[in-house]
């Protein structure tokens, strides 16, 4: 029986957008206070299960055409790049730069190369959750 | 005396929230069906968290001087979700065919919704 489900479609358009925010915030936040790459791409991987559960499997491949598998290759060679960086510079592996920049809007910005390992992080848990997810759900 | 204001609303805000979060521990245990029940973890439930959020929220804000807006993002998303969730749990429970209770004189969705409505229009 198709039930009609226009309660929690309307409830998620509007709460996918806060979550999404929510990670953006937690992944950013991370370097001062709780939170980080993976605590976000798990947020990020809940928003797009509830859209699956809203709707179905082929409409959020639709909105979201992400090739997980790739997301999750790109962000191994991100966080491998970042701390391969450092033997450019003739330090040791994984060694860490930051520095204080004048950005146009924000002013002056601390800018850490964590953050880019982070950001690896982040792609690697939101593809490794959306591919296990993915790959469960279209099991017949 | 701005201090002792504050005090008094943060008291009075998580006390709310407390008795409500009481009140819908109460209602799990007493009524008699999965309706009345889910009627009573949505609404009160949402109230009393929400009050304890509030409280919270405004203890920090004026006795810590640290606003937390992730405080308000969660008083905004728990009022969306929760009564939604409420409101799924009791559709799929009367989907799935759970009883009403003895006391009920009134079913409008009989026919409509539950198993033994027509599927007629089933494609």
């Amino acid at each position: 029986m198709r039930t009609n489900d226009v309660m929690l479609q309307t409830a998620t358009k509007v709460v996918t957008f806060i979550i999404l925010m929510f990670a953006v915030h937690i992944f950013f936040a991370g370097h001062y206070t709780p939170g980080g790459g993976f605590v976000g791409g798990l947020l990020t991987a809940s928003a797009i299960v509830l859209l699956m559960l809203a709707f179905d499997i082929e409409t959020v491949k639709k909105i979201i055409p992400f090739n997980y598998v790739m997301m999750t290759a790109i962000g191994l060679l991100l966080a491998l790049a970042t701390a391969g960086a450092s033997i450019f510079f003739n330090v040791p592996f994984f060694t860490h730069a930051y520095d204080y920049f004048y950005l146009p809007l924000f002013g002056k910005t601390s800018l850490h190369s964590a953050a880019l390992f982070d950001l690896g992080v982040y792609l690697v848990v939101v593809g490794v959750t959306m591919t296990i997810i993915q790959t469960i759900g279209e099991d017949e | 005396m701005v201090t002792t204001v504050i005090n008094v609303f943060i008291i009075l805000l998580i006390g709310t929230g407390v008795l409500f979060s009481a009140v819908t521990a109460l209602g799990l245990v007493r009524l008699p069906d999965v309706y009345t029940r889910t009627h009573a973890a949505s609404k009160s439930a949402t109230l009393g968290v929400l009050c304890v959020l509030a409280g919270v929220f405004l203890h920090f804000w004026f006795k810590e001087d640290h606003f937390n807006p992730q405080l308000i993002i969660a008083i905004a998303f728990l009022f969306i979700t929760s009564p939604v969730s409420g409101h799924l749990i009791g559709r799929a429970s009367y989907v799935a065919g759970i009883k009403l209770a003895e006391e009920t004189v009134r079913d409008d969705l009989k026919g409509v919704l539950g198993p033994e409505a027509k599927t007629d229009e089933k494609k």
